[in-house]
C-alpha cells in the first residue's frame, strides 16, 4: 500500500507535510493555514534575491540567516549598552552575542561554499538605548529563533544536522527564558510561547522570514527549501 | 482550522482517501474526539495518527521507544515538581513558587501527552515507576536525602532534572527522523525543558550559586554527585569547526563550550536517572 512518503511523486496541489507544519505553526500561522489550505494554489513567491538552496543545505543557509540577524543585534548592543544596564545583564547579553556570533561563525563554516552572502540587517526601528526597545526586540529574536529551529526539524533530512540544530535550539531557549525574566521575572515559559500541551512553538521558514524581514535589507529567497 | 477542507485537498491526490479512512465519519468523530484531549497546537501529532491509521502504517518501534523513554523521565520530572509543591515550607512563596508551579504543570502536561499519544498509535504507555528522589535507590537516604526539606537541594536536583531532559529530547531527536508531528512534538517539549533549566538555573544564581542561564564547559555548579549529567558539555568542537576563537573572533572557550548543548545516549540518560528510580 502506499503511503504518505511513496505518493510524494503524485502532482498534488497540497504538499501533505507542510501543511501539517503548517497546523503546528501556532496563532500567528492562522492565516498562513488558511492561505495554505483553502486555495488550490501554491503561495506566490517572488524568485529574486539572494537564494538560501536547498535541502539540508538550505535549512543550514537558513539558520545561518537567522543567526546573521541575532548576532549582528547583539553586536549592536553590546557597542553601546543601553541607559542604566547593571553588570550582571551586561554579563549575559555579552555572552549571548558571542554565543550567536559562534553560531553564526559555525554555519559559515559548516557551509563553506554554499554559504549564502553576509546579509545587511535593518534595525532602524529599535532604540538601543533603551532597555525596553532592546529587550523587547530580543525576546522577539530569541522566541522566533527556537520555533524556527523547531520547526525545521522535520525539514531536516541527515541526523547529524538535525543533532547540530538540536545542539543550538537548546541554547536559544536558554537565551529566550532569560531575556524573558530579565524582562518579566517568571515569564520565562509563559502561555504566550507555550501551549496547554506544554509545548513550545514551531514556525515554517516563510513564517519566521516573513516575521524577520523588517529587520533583513537583503532580500531572501526560500523558493528552493524542502518543503517536506 | 478547517480539516474538511484538507481531506478535500488530499481527495484531489488521492481518490480512496476517504475509503482509507473508512467511514470518514467515523474518522472524523475519532479525530475530533482525539482533539478533545489534544489541543490544537498538537493538532499534526493529531493528524498524523489518523493518517497513519488511514494509510495502514503503524508508528516504528523506534518512535515508540522514544515515546516510552521520554514518558518514564517526564514521570520523573513530573512527581518531583508535583512533591516539590506539595511540600510545605520548602519552596518560598511568591516568585519562587510561581515558577515551579509552572514548570510542575509543564511536565503533568507532557506526561499527559505522551500518554495520548502513545495511545493514538495503539501503545500502551508504561507505567509510572516509584521514584527515590534521594538518589538512593529506594532507601530514601540517598545523597539528596533533604530534597524536599531544603530549598537548594531541591533546585539543585531540579537543575540536573533539567538539564539531563534538554540532553535527553536531544539524543533521541535523530531517532524520530521520518516520524513527522512526533518529531516535532518531542523538539517542543525539548526547549521548554531548556527554558526550564535556564530559569532554574537563574534562581540557584540568586541564591549564590556559580551558575549562568547556559552550561560553562562541563561545571555543574552542584558538585561531583551530579557530574555525569555535565560530561561532553565541554566540548570546542562542532562537526569538526573549532568554535573557540573561530574566524578570528573573540570567542573563549566557555563561549565556545555554552553556545551549544549536547546530546547524551539514552544508556547514559538511565544511567543518569537510576539511582532515582526504585
Amino acid at each position: 500500500m502506499e503511503n504518505l512518503r511513496t505518493q510524494k511523486d503524485h502532482s498534488a496541489r497540497l504538499d501533505r507535510r507542510s501543511f501539517l507544519q503548517f497546523a503546528g505553526a501556532g496563532a500567528a500561522g492562522i492565516a498562513l493555514l488558511a492561505a495554505g489550505c483553502k486555495k488550490d494554489e501554491s503561495m506566490m513567491m517572488d524568485s529574486t534575491g539572494v537564494n538560501l538552496g536547498s535541502g539540508d543545505v538550505g535549512i543550514l543557509n537558513y539558520a545561518y540567516a537567522l543567526e546573521q540577524l541575532e548576532a549582528a543585534f547583539y553586536t549592536r548592543v553590546a557597542s553601546s549598552f543601553y541607559t542604566g544596564i547593571t553588570e550582571a545583564e551586561r554579563l549575559l547579553l555579552s555572552d549571548i552575542r558571542d554565543h550567536e556570533i559562534a553560531h553564526r561563525e559555525f554555519f559559515k563554516n559548516a557551509l563553506g561554499s554554499n554559504a549564502i552572502p553576509g546579509l545587511e540587517v535593518d534595525f532602524s526601528m529599535i532604540n538601543f538605548s533603551s532597555r525596553e526597545s532592546v529587550l523587547g526586540t530580543a525576546k522577539a529574536f530569541e522566541d522566533l529563533g527556537v520555533s524556527a529551529y523547531n520547526g525545521a526539524g522535520v525539514l531536516i533530512k541527515d541526523a547529524a544536522y538535525l543533532t547540530l540544530a538540536g545542539k543550538i535550539v537548546s541554547v536559544e531557549a536558554r537565551h529566550a527564558a532569560l531575556i524573558r525574566d530579565l524582562i518579566s521575572n517568571g515569564s520565562f515559559a509563559n502561555s504566550e510561547v507555550i501551549d496547554n500541551n506544554g509545548l513550545d512553538k514551531s514556525r515554517l521558514p516563510l513564517e519566521v522570514l516573513g516575521i524577520a524581514a523588517p529587520f533583513i535589507k537583503t532580500k531572501i529567497n526560500a523558493n528552493d527549501l524542502p518543503k517536506s | 482550522m478547517n480539516i474538511l477542507n484538507i481531506l478535500e485537498e488530499i481527495e484531489k491526490t488521492d481518490a480512496e482517501v476517504y475509503e482509507r479512512i473508512s467511514p470518514r465519519r467515523k474518522a472524523m468523530a475519532e479525530f475530533y474526539g482525539f482533539g478533545k484531549k489534544v489541543a490544537l497546537a498538537s493538532l499534526p501529532l493529531a493528524l498524523g495518527t489518523m493518517f497513519k491509521k488511514a494509510y495502514a502504517q503503524t508508528a516504528s518501534a523506534d518512535v515508540e521507544a522514544v515515546l516510552q523513554f521520554a514518558l518514564t523521565l517526564e514521570y520523573l520530572e513530573a512527581e518531583f515538581y508535583t512533591r516539590g509543591v506539595a511540600a510545605a515550607g520548602l519552596i518560598p512563596a511568591g516568585a519562587p513558587l510561581g515558577a515551579i508551579t509552572t514548570i510542575r504543570d509543564h511536565e503533568n502536561q507532557h506526561v499527559a501527552f505522551l500518554k495520548t499519544a502513545l495511545m493514538s498509535l495503539g501503545k500502551t504507555p508504561v507505567s509510572k515507576p516509584t521514584f527515590d528522589f534521594s538518589a538512593g535507590k529506594g532507601s530514601n537516604s540517598g545523597p539528596f536525602a533533604n530534597v524536599f526539606t531544603n530549598y537548594d537541594t531541591f533546585l539543585a536536583v531540579a537543575q540536573t532534572f533539567e538539564d539531563t531532559g534538554v540532553r535527553a529530547y536531544k539524543g533521541q531527536a535523530p531517532a524520530l527522523i521520518g516520524s513527522g508531528g512526533v518529531l516535532t512534538a518531542a523538539l517542543n517539549i525539548h526547549s521548554v525543558e531548556a527554558r526550564h533549566a535556564a530559569h532554574i538555573r537563574q534562581m540557584r544564581k540568586a541564591r549564590g550559586a556559580n551558575v549562568k542561564p547556559w552550561i560553562t564547559g562541563m561545571d555543574t555548579g552542584i558538585g561531583a554527585i551530579v557530574q555525569k549529567s555535565y560530561e561532553g558539555e565541554e566540548l570546542e568542537t562542532q562537526a569538526g569547526i573549532k568554535i573557540t576563537g573561530i574566524n578570528g573572533q573573540a570567542i573563549s572557550v566557555n563561549a565556545a563550550t555554552e553556545a551549544f548543548d549536547e546530546p547524551l545516549t539514552k544508556a547514559q540518560i538511565l544511567a543518569i536517572v537510576d539511582p532515582f528510580i526504585v
